[in-house]
């Protein structure tokens, strides 16, 4: 059994000391301070010295723990094989001293599986976690240290959630005041950990035993990975992964089974196929319709089944962008064409079917026509809380179906499949022939908008843009960026068709979701040998600059072209929006929006955190060549960065 | 006598003004359109970007200058204490002064 050792020395100091020789095994053995700590200051004039164990205690107060016998484990060894039960390939984290026991049971015990992933910040890990769930469809881990490391990792959770993102979070604390290790350890715990979160994860638990915790992140696992998909947080109080198991623990470890997405109400998906069927001109609108690669196959079997329009608001990778029933760039239009809308997870719905004017926000004018009906399939309609306004406006659906949409699809495409006639089919095709018309010269149409500046300095977005895809097109890649700041030419003129080429951008719109987003979208990809490419936005950067390091580090391959616009460029516009309401003049609108003065030189950066780089690239004819280069290395298995001085938009 | 002001007259009258009024200077206009920083939503070009392109061929200048004053959805409005009158002249000069882009089929990269 283990010996409590209230001593300046625990299992980690016990380490340090056995490294410098110490026996192995004698955990009451008081080891030698850090060298550091050998050359204490003078102590004042007529004091005592203090003792080495001193010494220790006040530069070390990590090292006060409980130490495992020969033949014992610690509870974070058992973490680990609930873990590594859940099939969780990362650990991604910034280390924080309230879950070193699950740490140290990983690296030493469990062989680093799940891989841990070293980030420089917490923001940077969770969103890391956001970004490889899109590509992988399942959670990665990260863990965060008590307060201060949940605090930092809040907003990427909180995009995380409004993505409908999985992920499971780990928060390290000291619920027992009587076992903190001094000042910091005060600061860092909490009553109710997940309090601070609670609003914008899916669920959250604080076991208070190990067997509890094996069953919390079992459920949490299930719950995390079942539409809505959404972060579980789990609290892993810190005496539970240090000291020793109890006796007579068994170790048991939950099952993990199989785990279906709730579908739509049977009759209402035969009502809804019936209407379908029958209107003159039904669009779909599919915002975070295709949860799984499959989910594309189904949505282009309804739209082809009915040769009707879809809108694929890109939240996700919902339909092939150059399917000529893709009216997406025809948006508006189709919307007002349309006799009947059928939503799929879609995203702002409200703003979906009505013009919401800049000045006149409350007096949105219906884009519907006279008589056309809404039909909405989500499965946000089955959970939602109150205080975070993600839910958007309310819309006045004709037919509301709560359930998850890519489930509810093959029921659907079943029951339309049925009710259409040989009479009904020659209509569609005459239905979709047009709409191929229509798409082709909405495309058309925005080829020559993407030729204007062409040629322009700074360079243009569009430019910028199809030099890139030009030299990718032949490649297995994945597009892991948001495009909306690059005016969204990637979404719109590439030749998008699986899952992994769009992913979408941040659920709440949190700026620094990019610069650790694509890093694990990237990771993701990096099993399937695809070419990771990113366009990230500088401002984006700047708040978790050190996701490059960690992609360096971690020989995670991806090409990062820099859209370096060199100000936060949303916000020059906000401010001249206020300028002319207020009636004032523009020249001050730089003031506190941009990024100059000096330039921030990327490659220069990225190459201090160790990943190649080259830039600043302000020619438009250095683009192609310079992405040559960068594809070679990330073949290579390296990542790469390309610094390019560009237009706003 | 009348009808005849009315025919040929007056449009030859009104060509004068307007050519006149387009006769703006394209290098004050590039200085304008950059000072009040029209290029973060139009581009550096008028290309476009968060908002419309005006670039190449922006709207008659009469309308233009009417729209600025009195802009639709999210632009800003420029009132004459901002942009003068003749700035807007000038910065209509300096969108008319962008050079076409090339025909698309001359952009491999744009028919891919």
């Amino acid at each position: 059994m283990a010996k409590k050792a209230n001593l300046p020395v625990g299992r980690r100091g016990f380490l340090k000391g056995a490294a410098a020789g110490a026996a192995v095994g004698v955990a009451s053995t008081i080891v030698a301070p850090p060298a550091e700590a050998q050359q204490p200051t003078a102590p004042p004039r007529g004091a005592a010295p203090p003792s080495t164990a001193q010494i220790a205690a006040e530069r070390d107060p990590a090292a006060v723990g409980v130490a495992t016998a020969p033949g014992e484990k610690p509870g974070g060894d058992y973490m680990v094989d609930v873990m590594k039960s859940l099939g969780v390939e990362y650990f991604i984290c910034n280390p924080g001293s309230s879950f070193r026991g699950i740490h140290e049971s990983l690296v030493s015990y469990g062989g680093n599986q799940p891989e841990f992933i070293t980030c420089t910040h917490e923001e940077i890990a969770a969103a890391m976690c956001n970004g490889y769930a899109k590509i992988e469809g399942k959670p990665a881990i990260t863990a965060v240290h008590g307060t201060v490391g949940l605090q930092h990792a809040a907003m990427a959770i909180y995009n995380a959630y409004c993505d409908r993102a999985p992920m499971l979070i780990l928060a390290g604390n000291m619920m027992d005041a009587n076992e903190r290790r001094g000042y910091v350890s005060w600061l860092h715990s909490v009553q109710d950990c997940a309090a601070m979160v609670r609003d914008y994860t899916k669920w959250d638990d604080n076991p208070g035993s190990l067997e509890a915790w094996g069953e919390s992140i079992v459920r949490g696992y299930n719950l995390a990975r079942t539409a809505p998909q959404m972060p579980v947080m789990i609290v892993c109080d810190e005496q539970l992964q240090e000291n020793p198991v109890p006796a007579g623990f068994k170790g048991h470890i939950p099952r993990v089974g199989e785990q279906h997405a709730p579908a739509g109400d049977a009759t209402a998906v035969r009502e809804l196929a019936r209407m379908l069927v029958n209107a003159e001109n039904p669009v779909l609108v599919a915002g975070l319709s295709a949860r799984t690669p499959h989910g594309i196959d189904l949505l282009v079997e309804l739209a082809e089944t009915l040769q009707c329009g879809v809108i694929d608001q890109k939240r996700r990778m919902n339909f092939p962008n150059r399917h000529p029933l893709n009216q997406t760039l025809r948006q508006r239009a189709a919307i007002g064409e349309a006799d009947l809308v059928v939503a799929l997870e879609a995203w702002d719905l409200f703003g979906v079917v009505n013009a919401i004017g800049g000045k006149e926000r409350a007096q949105a004018r219906s884009l519907l026509k006279p008589g056309a009906k809404l039909v909405s399939i989500t499965a946000t309609d089955l959970f939602f809380k109150s205080n975070y306004q993600n839910f958007f406006r309310a819309t006045e659906a004709d037919i509301a179906i709560p359930g998850d949409s890519e489930a509810t699809l093959p029921l659907l495409i079943e029951a339309v499949q049925r009710e259409v006639t040989e009479d009904k089919k020659r209509a569609y095709a005459a239905r979709g022939a047009k709409l191929a018309v229509a798409s082709k010269a909405a495309l058309e149409q925005l080829r020559v908008q993407a030729s204007y500046g062409w040629d322009a300095r700074p360079i243009s977005t569009a430019r910028l843009s199809m030099e890139l895809y030009n030299q990718i097109r032949g490649e297995d890649w994945s597009m892991v960026a948001d495009g909306f700041f690059v005016s969204n030419w990637p979404q719109r003129l590439w030749d998008m068709k699986k899952h992994y080429h769009y992913v979408g951008g941040a659920g709440a719109e949190g700026m620094g979701y990019l610069a650790g987003a694509s890093v694990g979208a990237a990771l993701a990809n990096k099993k399937y040998n695809r070419l990771t490419v990113s366009i990230q936005a500088d401002g984006d950067l700047m708040y978790g600059p050190g996701a490059l390091w960690t992609a360096a580090h971690h020989r995670i391959p991806m090409l990062i072209m820099m859209h370096n616009n060199r100000a936060y460029h949303q916000e020059i516009m906000g401010l001249q929006h206020m300028a002319g309401l207020h009636n004032r003049g523009f020249e001050e609108c730089r003031i506190g929006t941009t990024l100059t003065d000096p330039n921030i030189d990327y490659a220069k950066m990225a190459s201090s955190f160790g990943m190649e780089s080259f830039g600043p690239v302000e020619d438009p004819a250095q683009l192609a060549p310079a992405i040559q280069r960068g594809i070679e290395v990330v073949k290579s298995g390296r990542p790469y960065l390309i610094d390019v001085v560009t237009q706003g938009r | 006598m009348n009808r005849l002001a009315t025919w040929f007259v007056l449009p030859a009258v009104c060509a004068v003004l307007a050519q006149a009024q387009t006769a703006g200077n394209a290098e004050n206009g590039k200085k304008a359109f950059e000072r009040v920083i029209c290029s973060s939503c139009h581009g550096h070009e008028g290309q476009g970007g968060a908002a419309p392109r005006i670039g190449v061929k922006p709207p008659a200048l009469p309308a233009f200058i009417a729209y600025v004053r009195h802009p639709a959805g999210n632009m800003p409005a420029f009132a004459p204490n901002v942009l003068s009158d003749r700035e807007l002249t000038d910065i209509h000069a300096y969108l008319a002064s962008r050079p076409a882009p090339p025909p698309l089929k001359d952009i491999p990269l744009l028919n891919q």
